[in-house]
């Protein structure tokens, strides 16, 4: 029993991102198509070039077949695969370990979500047939579980918690403003985030991640090979992805105050990638902020900041865009919206970029080397979830 | 000799004040409140909780070997209601489980069947009295359940001293299937065909018995025909301090339910040794009489009828009693229709979906639901079923949903930490969702959690405990 990692194994050459929004003018292919030419042309290749692709999407296509029709692909493995919302991460975890395993010396991950066209407020899903007894209940009110359990756990009154929540969506809508990318490109004030309609427990409108379309992908080949396609390639320091149990809801010693499966993919990740420090030792993150509370917990569950601390660090500003630890410097979920299958290859864009200094307007300057990506799909207690490390330098 | 071993009864959190009703509708001033089942409660799911109640002081499982189940608003036709009674009580695979659907009469029918039967007998009568918005059956209706476990032998809190019927076919009150609201004749015509059959079935029943009206101590009279209910209950005779209170002031007439939840509020209340008459005018007379035992102080329901009434609201409003009736449509959330449940998992976790059996591992980790593996020591297979139905528990942390579908938004959901161990994740129901807050007390109650395709999905939601906790 062993998590080795795959550190400096395999670099990223190349990598493509769709604008993210309501793309009522596109359908999956066009986004798929759109994604795949631009981390193709990023890595000065054709597509002919890559030897096998990993597709991630959750409800907008089955089989490899969903991108091997629009990219036109002959007879090459195409597989798709779904976890959740850590469905594009996941893409690109196995296309790296494709890569790493020496099976291929090109792979492609793409992954894609087509959510506006469905027509529905939020998140919706197709479950098996079943016995109609697990509750029904949307995903931010799922989310916003962890809001009393947080507050009464370490005495936070429910308004400041609000003052938390509030400066977290205010900073990744700030964040959004200098992205061309994103969904959303308005500053928010904080006065129309906190008193936005509720949608579930302390959670408003702004609290909330948007439906959105998009696609981003990436071209992986063995870090030996990269300055062949790409002068500033990244290294892929630590890949880790946990399912959890799933027995939070059913086990009075989780306490809704953490992502129990988060920890572990992260203390995994920070093994393989040689981490003690992650405040001090990353450039910055991109973390999962489908609600704002989530972003709250995971700044302690990644190590960001101490149990109980991380309300205090978020309105002291530490994760602003300038604070000690940029987080969501592209402006997260909260400004892209969250096509599912997209998402991990879209926060995987963002460090592609910061690291490589073509982040524009928003560039971190702070000198580090290493950035980090969270991807949480399910929920509180009982989730799935993804963290990766990239350098722009293959270790000494 | 055939008796009553039990009883229990339910009313509905949720009274509508008259007066709400007639400022809507610009009708005559109505004075008290009546009972209203809430969105998610049907004949079914109120039957259950009378029959909990019934069941609640009866150990070892209940004993009950057949359910009568009585009602003019079934939940399901073709398909029979009193076998997800069956499936939530937990009974006995062998068990018989009948409807008696239809007609308002077919409550006494349930209960005079239960007395007549040799096997101990679960009779249940379960009603939601709905009329069109401004008239009288809206205004004096009234939701809600009781049951009587009846047998032929066995340590009864009252004895079944006899009674007598009769019948009679004229036009009182009728309704087409698949209306929500019933006609009715003129109310004298009423009057004049039951007060003469009424006073032919008590004489025969007090002769059958052998006793006369002045015996009596409490006098149940009862239908859905107010003008002839208060004419048979003067020709009666009785002592008036022995006419019982038929509860139209605060709760209305149950209908089908109402002859044994009247005699639910008399059991809550009756000294030993008392006398009770049950007469009920619907489609003929029924006549029955009951006497007390000394058993009945230490056998009462645990929460009585005036108790349940003290424990619920009477601020609902009238739009939001329209909606829930389905008489007012309102705008849905734009989310996906609820999926009906399946019948293969339905029928395969029937004792988890209805009866609320988890698993404990032999470790001693309760799992909800039910697990084969595990989550502490990991062993497979190595389970019992644990019974959580009437295990209370505590609110770990809790979410309100505005987005999810619910036929009464928010949608309120809680972490439930139960008594002796076992955590589930559960709709909260009969709760302000304002007022909730971590560590507050809740029970389990059963309910229709929605219909989709015709198929109540039955489930047990979670509710702040009523009484003592």
């Amino acid at each position: 029993m062993a998590s080795r990692g795959i550190l400096d194994r395999v670099a990223i050459v190349g990598m493509g991102c769709t604008p993210f929004g309501e793309l009522w003018d596109k359908d999956a292919s066009d986004l798929i198509v759109d994604a795949s030419q631009e981390a193709l042309a990023s890595a000065n290749m054709t597509m002919g070039d890559v030897d096998a692709f990993w597709l991630g999407t959750m409800n907008s296509g089955t089989s490899g077949l969903t991108a091997s029709r629009p990219l036109k692909i002959d007879n090459k493995p195409v597989t798709r695969l779904e976890n959740m919302c850590a469905t594009g991460s996941e893409a690109f975890r196995n296309a790296c370990y494709a890569v790493a395993s020496g099976a291929y010396d090109v792979a492609m991950a793409v992954g894609v979500e087509k959510l506006k066209d469905g027509g529905f407020s939020g998140l919706t899903g197709s479950i098996p047939p079943n016995d109609g007894t697990f509750p029904d209940i949307s995903a931010p009110a799922l989310f916003a579980a962890l809001a009393p359990a947080y507050g009464n756990k370490y005495g936070v009154d429910d308004e400041t918690l609000k003052d938390v929540f509030t400066h977290i969506a205010w900073k990744n809508h700030r964040n959004g403003v200098k992205n061309p990318r994103a969904q959303f490109r308005k500053e928010v004030a904080k006065q129309t985030i906190k008193d936005s309609p509720l949608v579930a427990g302390p959670l408003g409108i702004f609290d909330c991640s948007g439906v959105s379309d998009g696609s981003a992908a990436a071209i992986i080949v063995r870090a030996e090979d990269a300055h062949r396609y790409q002068a500033k390639p990244l290294y892929v320091k630590a890949l880790s992805f946990v399912a959890g149990a799933g027995t939070g809801p059913m086990d009075p010693d989780y306490d809704y105050t953490s992502f129990t499966e988060v920890v572990a993919s992260c203390r995994d990740a920070y093994q393989q990638a040689g981490i003690t420090d992650p405040r001090e030792q990353l450039a910055m993150a991109e973390v999962h902020d489908c609600f704002t509370v989530t972003e709250m917990v995971l700044m302690e569950d990644l190590g960001f900041a101490d149990r109980g601390t991380a309300w205090k660090d978020v309105l002291a500003g530490a994760f602003d865009h300038n604070g000690t630890l940029p987080v969501n410097p592209d402006g997260g979920l909260k400004s892209f919206g969250h096509p599912i299958g997209a998402s991990g290859l879209r926060m995987l864009f963002e460090i592609w970029l910061q690291l490589r200094g073509e982040a524009g307007e928003r560039q971190i300057s702070n000198g580090k080397k290493l950035g980090l990506t969270h991807n949480l799909g399910g929920a509180p207690g009982s989730a799935v979830s993804f963290v990766s490390i990239w350098g722009s330098e293959p270790s000494a | 000799m055939s008796g009553i071993l039990s009883y229990g009864s339910y009313l509905p959190y949720r009274r509508l004040q008259r007066a709400h009703i007639a400022s809507a509708m610009g009708t005559p001033a109505g004075r008290g409140s009546r009972s209203v089942a809430s969105y998610d409660e049907d004949a079914t799911s109120m039957g259950v909780e009378a029959s909990r109640a019934a069941l609640a002081h009866l150990p070892g499982g209940s004993g009950a070997e057949q359910v009568f189940f009585s009602t003019t608003r079934p939940p399901y036709l073709d398909k029979t209601n009193a076998g997800v009674l069956h499936a939530a009580l937990g009974l006995d695979q062998d068990a018989f489980a009948v409807d008696m659907v239809g007609s308002v009469r077919s409550g006494v029918g349930a209960l005079k069947s239960a007395l007549a039967s040799s096997e101990a007998s679960l009779a249940v009568s379960a009603d939601i009295r709905t009329g069109l918005p401004g008239g009288v059956d809206e205004r004096d209706g009234g939701d809600g359940a009781a049951a009587l476990l009846c047998a032929a032998a066995g340590e009864f809190i009252a004895d079944y001293l006899g009674g007598d019927s009769a019948s009679a076919e004229f036009l009182d009150r009728w309704r087409v299937p698949g209306e929500i609201a019933s006609k009715v004749w003129e109310e004298r015509f009423g009057e004049s065909a039951y007060v003469p059959l009424a006073a032919a079935a008590v004489s025969r029943a007090f002769e059958q018995v052998g006793i006369t009206a002045t015996d009596i101590d409490h006098l149940i009279v009862t239908g859905l025909q107010a003008r002839a209910v208060r004419s048979v209950a003067k020709a009666v005779g009785v002592r008036p301090e022995a006419l019982v209170d038929d509860l139209t002031g605060v709760v209305g007439n149950t209908g089908t339910a109402h002859p044994a939840l009247l005699l639910a509020s008399v059991l809550d209340v009756a000294a030993p040794a008392e006398t009770i008459a049950v007469v009920v005018l619907a489609d003929g007379v029924d006549v029955m009489i009951f006497r007390t035992t000394e058993l009945l102080p230490s056998r009462r329901q645990p929460l009585g009828v005036r108790a349940q009434i003290e424990a619920s609201r009477d601020d609902l409003s009238y739009a939001k009693y329209l909606t829930w009736r389905g008489i007012l449509r309102t705008e849905p959330p734009r989310r996906p229709d609820p999926v009906p449940p399946a019948a293969p998992p339905s029928y395969r976790s029937e004792r988890w979906k209805y009866a609320f059996v988890g698993s404990r591992c032999s470790c001693g980790t309760v799992h909800l639901p039910p697990a084969r593996v595990c989550m502490r020591c990991h062993a497979v297979d190595q389970v019992s079923p644990e019974s959580m139905r009437e295990v209370k528990a505590t609110i770990a942390t809790y979410t309100i949903d505005h987005l999810t579908y619910s036929e009464s938004p928010p949608a309120v959901v809680g972490v439930l930490d139960f008594d002796g161990g076992g955590r589930f994740q559960c709709q909260l129901t009969d709760v302000d969702p304002d007022s909730l807050s971590i560590g507050d007390r809740v029970e389990m109650t059963f309910r229709n959690v929605y219909t989709a395709n015709g198929i109540h999905n039955y489930f047990w939601k979670a509710r702040p405990v009523r009484g003592q906790d």
